[in-house]
C-alpha cells in the first residue's frame, strides 16, 4: 500500500497537462507526470518518491502517436513497451524494449516513463542515443525539440514542469543493422549486468551501454576505438576498454572486473555481429 | 465504492470488494501473483492504480470460466496453488490474444510468472495442452 495519498488527474491534451502541472506546483502539490506509473507505485510503497499529486498522460493523442511522416518516425512517450515490440516500427527499439521486465510489466512500463526514471539501467533510451534521435518536450513556454545526444546526460535533463511529449527518430536509421545483447547475472527476466545496443551506419560502429555505470550512455569513446580498421579485433577491444572514463558500477550485481569481463565479451559478439 | 487515488488495483480488488483470488506476493511487479486481466491485456494488478482502471473491463479469475482452468488439474500444474491464478489469467490473455503462438511466445508470457514450488514443466504443459486444444466453429 502507498502509505500517502494523492490527487490524480487524467488531461486529454500536452497543454491541459503542461498547465496542471504548473497550478499544482504554485499550490505546493509536488506534482509528477504519471506514465506507465510502475516506478512512482513501486517507489511510492516504500516512500522513496512523494507526489502530492499525479498527472496521467496516457490520454493524451500526442503521448500515445507512434507514426510516421515522409522523414521521421513518431514515437510518444505514452506508449506501452510491449505496443512498441508488436507494432515493430524501429526494430532496434523493439528488440532492446523486449528485454526489459517480462512481459506483463512491458504491457504497463512505457517508453518514456522508461526514459525519465530513476533507476540506473533505462534501457529504452538507447536505441534514441544511437540514432540521434530528437525530444519534443512540451513546457510552459511551448514546444521545443532538442537533439537527445543533448538533453540526455546522465538523465534526461528537463525543467520543472516540463512533460517529454515524443522521441522523433530519422527513418533513415531505422533501415540500419543492429544488434541489442542483454547479459544477466541469472535469469532470463529483469534488470541487466549489462546491455549493449550497437547500430552500423555506413561503415561505423555506434555503441551505447546500460548498466556498466549508474546511468546509461552513448559510448562515443569505445565506438573510436572499435571502429580503427587498422587495428585487429582484439587490439579494437583492448583499446576501447582502456579508453572507458567512467565509474563502473561494483555492487552485489557484479564486481566492476566482472563487468568489464563481460563487456568485453559483448564487444566481440557485437563485432561479430556487424562485421567490424 | 470509495477509495483512494493511491490505491493499487490489487488492494480494490481483495480487500473493498472481496475478490481475493489475485495474490500479493512481492508487490512489486516481480512475481506474477496478482496478474488480472484488463480490456483483455495481463496486467499485474500491484502495479496499476485503481483508479486507473475506471471505465476498463476488469476480469479476474473469479470470473473466468475457460478451459485453461480444468487443464491446470489434470496436469497438476500446481501445488500450493498461490501462483496459479496469476499464470491462469495471463495463460488466459495469451490464449485470446494469440491464437497459435509459437514455443518462444510461450515461453517469454510465461516468464512474467514465478512458482515456487511445482515444476514449470506441468504449467508449460497445462498451457500447450489448451491451445493444442480443438477450436470451437
Ligand atoms: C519487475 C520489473 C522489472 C524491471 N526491469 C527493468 C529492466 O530490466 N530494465 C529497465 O530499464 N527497466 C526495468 N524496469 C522498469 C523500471 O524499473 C521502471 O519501473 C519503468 O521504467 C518506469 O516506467 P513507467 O512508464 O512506469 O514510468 P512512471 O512510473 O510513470 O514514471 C517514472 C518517472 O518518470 C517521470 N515521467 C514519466 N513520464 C514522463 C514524461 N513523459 N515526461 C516527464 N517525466 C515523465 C515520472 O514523473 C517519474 O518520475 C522494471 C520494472 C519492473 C516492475
Ligand atoms: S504481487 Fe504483483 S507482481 Fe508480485
Ligand atoms: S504452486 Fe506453489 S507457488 Fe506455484
Amino acid at each position: 500500500m502507498i502509505p500517502y495519498d494523492f490527487e490524480y488527474y487524467n488531461p486529454s491534451s500536452v497543454e491541459e497537462a503542461v498547465q496542471l502541472f504548473q497550478t499544482l506546483h504554485h499550490d505546493g502539490k509536488e506534482p509528477m507526470y504519471f506514465s506507465g506509473g510502475t516506478e512512482i507505485i513501486t517507489f511510492g510503497r516504500l516512500n522513496m518518491v512523494r507526489a502530492g499529486a499525479v498527472i496521467d498522460i496516457k490520454n493524451i493523442p500526442e503521448c500515445r502517436a507512434l507514426e510516421f511522416n515522409q522523414e521521421s518516425l513518431f514515437i510518444g512517450a505514452a506508449n506501452a513497451l510491449t505496443t512498441i515490440e508488436e507494432r515493430n516500427p524501429f526494430p532496434l527499439l523493439s528488440q532492446t524494449v523486449s528485454e526489459i521486465a517480462d512481459r506483463t510489466a512491458r504491457n504497463k512500463i512505457t517508453v518514456g516513463g522508461n526514459i525519465c526514471g530513476t533507476i540506473f539501467y533505462r534501457e529504452a533510451v538507447l536505441p534514441f542515443l544511437l540514432t540521434d534521435s530528437l525530444v519534443l518536450v512540451a513546457g510552459h513556454r511551448g514546444l521545443r525539440s532538442v537533439p537527445i545526444n543533448e538533453i540526455f546526460q546522465e538523465q534526461l535533463l528537463l525543467e520543472s514542469g516540463e512533460l517529454l511529449v515524443q522521441m522523433v527518430t530519422n527513418r533513415a536509421y531505422l533501415e540500419q543493422p543492429f544488434v541489442s545483447i542483454k547479459r544477466r547475472r541469472q535469469w532470463d527476466t529483469g534488470y541487466p549486468l549489462i546491455t549493449v545496443a550497437a547500430l552500423k551506419v555506413g561503415q561505423e560502429i555506434r555503441v551505447a551501454i546500460s548498466g556498466l555505470t549508474d546511468f546509461p550512455f552513448r559510448a562515443k569513446q569505445i565506438e573510436g576505438a572499435l571502429n580503427r580498421r587498422d587495428l585487429s579485433d582484439e587490439q579494437r577491444i583492448e583499446l576501447a576498454l582502456h579508453s572507458l572514463d567512467v565509474l563502473i558500477l561494483n555492487d552485489t550485481e557484479g564486481s566492476s572486473q566482472y563487468r568489464l569481463f563481460v563487456l568485453k565479451n559483448t564487444l566481440h559478439d557485437v563485432l561479430h555481429e556487424l562485421g567490424g | 465504492m470509495t477509495f483512494r487515488n493511491a490505491d493499487v488495483l490489487l488492494d480494490v480488488l481483495r480487500y473493498q470488494l472481496g475478490l481475493t483470488g489475485a495474490k500479493p506476493g512481492c508487490l512489486n511487479g516481480d512475481c506474477g501473483a496478482c496478474t488480472v486481466n484488463i480490456d483483455g491485456a495481463a496486467q499485474k494488478s500491484c502495479l496499476m492504480l485503481a483508479v486507473e482502471a475506471i471505465g476498463k473491463e476488469i476480469l479476474t479469475i473469479e470470473g473466468l470460466n475457460a478451459p485453461i482452468q480444468g487443464v491446470f488439474v489434470d496436469q497438476f500444474a500446481f501445488q500450493c496453488g498461490y501462483c496459479t491464478s496469476g499464470f491462469i489469467m495471463n495463460a488466459h490473455s495469451l490464449i485470446e490474444t494469440k491464437k497459435n503462438p509459437s514455443d518462444e511466445e510461450i515461453t517469454a508470457w510465461l516468464e512474467s510468472n514465478i512458482c515456487r514450488c511445482t515444476g514449470y514443466m506441468e504449467i508449460e504443459k497445462a498451457v500447450k495442452s489448451v491451445i493444442h486444444l480443438p477450436k470451437g466453429p
